[in-house]
């Protein structure tokens, strides 16, 4: 008898949960929060609720409710997370989403359900192609734009021979055919590894096989938890003086603490390329960028600004239509604007609504403090756009 | 004492059986379309926690792979959709057959082993499809796959609604539930269960135990992957991640914490694991503290599971 | 055929076999004497790795980071032993691997509640953060040859301890009859602690050795224990000759495979294929012998007949 209240009270306890909410705009964010990776979930939801402070936790004139949800590093979890923002929570907007994997399972389940999907950093290539919708905003970029600019700075560095060295998933595809559509020279080996909670974090082999390969130069993207990892061992295995490494989101705030705990001084100076900087020179960026360091204590990542560039997204939608969320067309046609202060500066969306921006490249410097971080150095794309766009046909 | 406890077990299979047979409307009542998910995964689950109860709780088979068989079952349905074959009888047929056909084939090496080599190379093959799914790059590899469409069936039956999805699932583990019930019964289900006891005993008896062991065995798997093909039509997605070994030792927990060895204890097992999961994952980032020192004092303390606890005796000390 | 290339990879696969190695010889040990599956093991590994890496930060050295670490982890073994471990001799394996899947759950959690889900670094000393020059053509990083020294020291030291002392002849004795040996008077609870605590220094040894390279990190744990259980399986549960054997046995396969499957690949697919299959099937390689092994020797190369 015991367990048959038990059970009753459980089935109680959650069918209680979702109360009929009162005029707010609902917010369900999922990102990662557990496992190795749980740190770039952490910087996001961080970024995100200094966004809400900014904006005083309103949209519209409504009360903002903000629902996180962690996808444990999982494509399965996260489409499961996504059900249960749909169908229980009845959320407004769904946004988050780190990775490519996690975005495409989850997907189908949020445009089905008739809401807006903001994706605050996966930007997979059928979702800026075939597969665009109309409901489907990105506040970050496609995944191609990104290794394209680093392609361009190969070419302008003489780089001839080019390693490459990738996660096998999703984002991993992307970036290595964003590098090798730009790169003019000769991609003289290729090394996909095992991504997911259970990655490869030991690459001996594939470093052995870089240095053997003749490349002049190792361009990697190893993103999150994999980063540190990585650096560290192209360092050990001496190769720093010989073959240069360009990367792409694989060295950022978080790597670069650990980087420097561990006394790694061979990735100051090193290069990368990225739509943002924390040091970039406008107004909105250098709130969110002061406010987070002064919050947290640490210097944001990319993942935070287009965390925080989700939620401003999102509230130029709400605002536009004050906030009735019931008119669907006008928030769309006012997201499609991109008619908000963003941590980049001003960009346009495209066809796809993916978006059409800058890209820069940037060096690990220390700063006043002595704390490393990624600084601007020159603009390497400008306007840039992707290449699926015209694929979508919304 | 006995008679009173044998009331309070069929109570709750009834009570139970009949919630699962009211969930739709119940749903309807509190408007939260979300538990007709929850409900769905259950009943799916459930199917396949019975099938593996059939080799780990009557024949005392520990697979530490039987997760394989939910992802065959899954893929067999998302790649015939991946090329536009959308017969639902075509899909469920694919999807038993290999099983089976799987199930044979690693028996055949599996069944000779004893103990932990036994554990350890189930969990071996399943890894081997894991890491096949995540090679094959036309179907997703690692990322998985999104199944857009579900099974065809027939007008009456559209996968597609909710609702309608639920009881063809409830159906089936109505269907399982009998099934097994009738195999464990059989003499065939005699000699798995005192294979289980003494399969010394059982051969000298003149059982070709491996034979029956086998049979049971791709029985148990063709089951699982059945369920699998729900599993893919429900998820709307399927990725090698659902094979891995970590998915194997929940199968097993939710076997062990319903009951091992009782007919209707997986169900209850899968429903209490997929609520506590529910219920503490919404109530702090750290709940799966909670759930691996529940799953350490269910070992420890709770001998034979929530079955036993209703029928009020240890089900070790009764079995042994 | 590239001859340095070669050389280079034969020594990577060494370093995994030696890591291997010192997570599988604890394993085999625990189960061959205790006869109980811990899955937990690799929490050991996590732990040891997360224990150095905050030492190693606290007094400024990597050196005594490990020093320290290697008694808290032996501490924290004998805690598991004496909580949980101890209340499953008498249970069967379906127990073991429940309980101890739960004792994951638990190390994984724990660790982020602890550390947050950030890898733990630790800073490597100069002399051990260079590379060392064979030839010409061959230079390998110091810290991976430091690894391959550590283990094989240790495998020798396991060696000895086993061939050699009281202690060995009890736990060769306990591995082979258990009963025999309660009833020869030794304190069988004592022997069992004992073994658990030098498995969980082994994994912990085996966390620290690695968490250099690849950062301490949650669930670190969670796939090497796997491939360290293919590694006692394959060698015969319950022989550290066996687990020596298949560890080397798995590192080089493991890593011969990452290194040349793709290229064997292209001969018969496409490049772009090749490059994404390769990883997965040479993955897959360990498990295929596991099984070709266990289908020709159920007990393994060095199990004991009739487990």
């Amino acid at each position: 008898m015991k367990l048959r209240i038990v059970l009753l009270s459980v089935v109680a306890a959650l069918t209680a949960l979702p109360a009929v909410a009162a005029e707010t705009v609902k917010i369900g964010f999922v990102t990662t929060l557990t496992t190795p990776a749980g740190a770039l979930g952490r910087d996001q939801i961080d970024a995100a609720n200094i966004a809400l402070d900014h904006i005083g936790h309103k949209m519209g004139g409504k009360d903002v409710e903000f629902i996180v949800e962690d996808d444990g590093f999982k494509p399965e979890i996260g489409k499961q997370k996504t059900d249960k923002l749909v169908k229980q929570d009845d959320v407004d907007f769904i946004a988050g989403f780190l990775w490519s994997h996690v975005l495409l399972a989850s997907k189908k389940s949020a445009l089905d359900g008739g809401k807006f999907l903001i994706s605050a950093n996966a930007g997979p290539s059928p979702l800026a192609g075939k597969a665009c919708h109309k409901n489907f905003f990105s506040s970050s970029w496609q995944n191609d734009q990104n290794p394209m600019a680093t392609g361009e700075v190969l070419n302008s560095k003489g780089v001839k021979k080019l390693y490459i060295m990738s996660p096998n998933y999703a984002a991993g595809k992307n970036m290595v055919s964003g590098v090798e559509r730009t790169f003019k020279g000769e991609v003289v080996g290729k090394d996909m590894t095992k991504w997911g909670k259970d990655m490869q974090l030991d690459f001996s082999a594939e470093l052995a096989k870089a240095k053997a390969s003749g490349a002049d130069a190792i361009f990697v993207f190893y993103p999150g938890p994999a980063g540190p990892a990585f650096i560290k061992q192209y360092e050990q295995a001496g190769l720093r003086g010989t073959i240069p490494l360009y990367t792409v989101f694989t060295v950022d705030a978080l790597s670069l603490a650990r980087l420097q705990k561990a006394g790694l001084g061979g990735v100051l100076g090193s290069w990368n390329t990225m739509f943002w900087a924390p040091d970039l020179d406008n107004a909105t960026n250098k709130r969110f960028v002061a406010d987070f360091k002064a919050k947290t204590g640490r210097y944001p990542t990319h993942y935070a600004a287009q965390a925080y560039d989700a939620i401003m997204l999102i509230k130029s939608g709400v605002d536009a239509v004050d906030g009735n969320t019931d008119d669907q067309d006008g928030i769309r046609a006012a997201l499609s604007k991109a008619d908000f202060p963003s941590v980049r500066g001003k960009y346009r969306y495209g066809p796809n609504h993916f978006p059409i921006q800058n890209f820069y490249l940037r060096t690990v410097k220390a700063d006043a403090n002595g704390d490393w971080f990624v600084s601007y150095v020159s603009t390497v794309l400008t306007d840039h756009q992707d290449t699926y766009y015209d694929q979508c046909h919304l | 004492m006995s008679l009173s406890t044998l009331t309070l077990r069929g109570f709750v299979t009834v009570l139970m059986l009949a919630v699962l047979a009211l969930v739709p409307p119940l749903v309807d009542l509190t408007g939260n379309a979300f538990l007709i998910d929850l409900a769905t995964r259950c009943v799916i689950l459930a199917i396949a926690a019975v099938s593996l109860n059939l080799i780990l709780g009557y024949g005392r088979m520990i697979s530490f792979g039987h997760a394989a068989y939910l992802g065959i079952g899954a893929y067999a349905v998302g790649i015939p959709v991946y090329y536009e074959i959308y017969n639902g009888y075509l899909h469920i047929l694919v999807a038993m057959a290999v099983s089976a056909v799987f199930a044979f084939a690693t028996g055949l090496v599996c069944l000779r082993t004893r103990g932990v080599n036994f554990i350890m190379i189930t969990m071996a093959f399943a890894q081997m499809v894991f890491f096949t799914f995540v090679s094959m790059e036309e179907y997703g590899g690692d990322d998985g796959l999104v199944i857009e469409v579900r099974s065809e069936f027939s007008r009456f039956i559209n996968l597609e609604d909710a609702t309608t999805l639920y009881y063809v699932c409830f159906a089936s583990l109505l269907v399982v539930l009998y099934l097994v019930k009738r195999i464990v019964s059989s003499r065939f289900g005699m000699v798995i269960r005192g294979a289980r006891g003494n399969e010394l005993r059982m051969q000298s008896l003149g059982f070709d135990t491996f034979r029956y062991k086998l049979i049971c065995y791709v029985i148990a798997g063709t089951i699982c992957g059945f369920a699998g093909a729900l599993l893919g039509n429900f998820t709307n997605f399927i990725s090698p991640e659902m094979m891995d070994w970590t998915r194997s030792g929940e199968l097993i927990f939710m076997v062990v914490l319903g009951g091992a060895g009782s007919l209707f204890g997986p169900v209850l097992g899968v429903s209490v694991f997929l609520l506590l999961e529910e219920f503490l994952s919404g109530l702090w980032l750290y709940w799966q503290l909670v759930f691996g020192i529940f799953l350490i004092l269910v070992v420890l303390f709770a001998n034979g599971g929530i079955d036993s606890w209703l029928s009020g005796r240890s089900k070790r000390s009764h079995d042994s | 055929m590239d001859w340095t290339l070669l050389t280079v990879q034969l020594l990577n696969g060494l370093q995994l076999g030696i890591l291997l190695f010192l997570l599988a010889s604890g394993l085999t040990l625990i189960f061959g004497i205790m006869d109980v599956v811990n899955l937990a093991h690799g929490s050991l590994y996590m732990a040891g790795a997360f224990l150095c890496a905050t030492f190693t930060q606290w007094f400024d050295s990597f050196l005594l980071g490990l020093l320290a670490a290697l008694p808290a982890v032996a501490i924290i073994g004998l805690l598991v032993e004496l909580i949980v471990i101890r209340r499953l001799y008498q249970r069967d394996h379906l127990d073991h691997v429940l309980a101890t899947f739960g004792l994951i759950l638990a190390f994984d959690t724990l660790t982020q509640m602890i550390w947050g889900p950030d890898g733990q670094v630790i800073p490597l000393p100069a002399w051990l953060d260079g590379q060392v020059t064979l030839t010409a053509d061959i230079v390998l990083p110091t810290y991976r040859l430091a690894i391959i020294t550590t283990g094989l020291l240790v495998g020798v030291g396991l060696f000895v301890l086993v061939t050699q002392t009281r202690l060995g002849m009890r736990i060769r004795a306990g591995a082979t009859n258990r009963t025999m040996i309660s009833a020869l008077g030794i304190n069988i609870g004592m022997l069992f602690s004992i073994v658990f605590g030098i498995g969980a220094v082994l994994a912990g040894l085996a966390g620290m050795m690695i968490a250099p390279i690849t950062e301490a990190s949650i669930g670190m744990g969670n796939q090497i224990i796997i491939v360290a259980f293919v590694v006692i399986v394959i060698g015969g549960i319950g022989s550290i000759k066996g687990a020596f054997i298949a560890a080397i046995l798995v590192g080089l396969i493991d890593t011969m495979g990452r290194s040349y499957l793709d290229v064997l690949f292209k001969l018969f697919m496409s490049a772009q294929n090749a490059e994404t299959s390769a990883p997965a099937i040479s993955a897959m390689l360990i498990y295929i012998l596991m099984a070709v092994i266990l289908a020709v020797r159920p007990t393994g190369l060095f199990g004991p007949r009739g487990r």
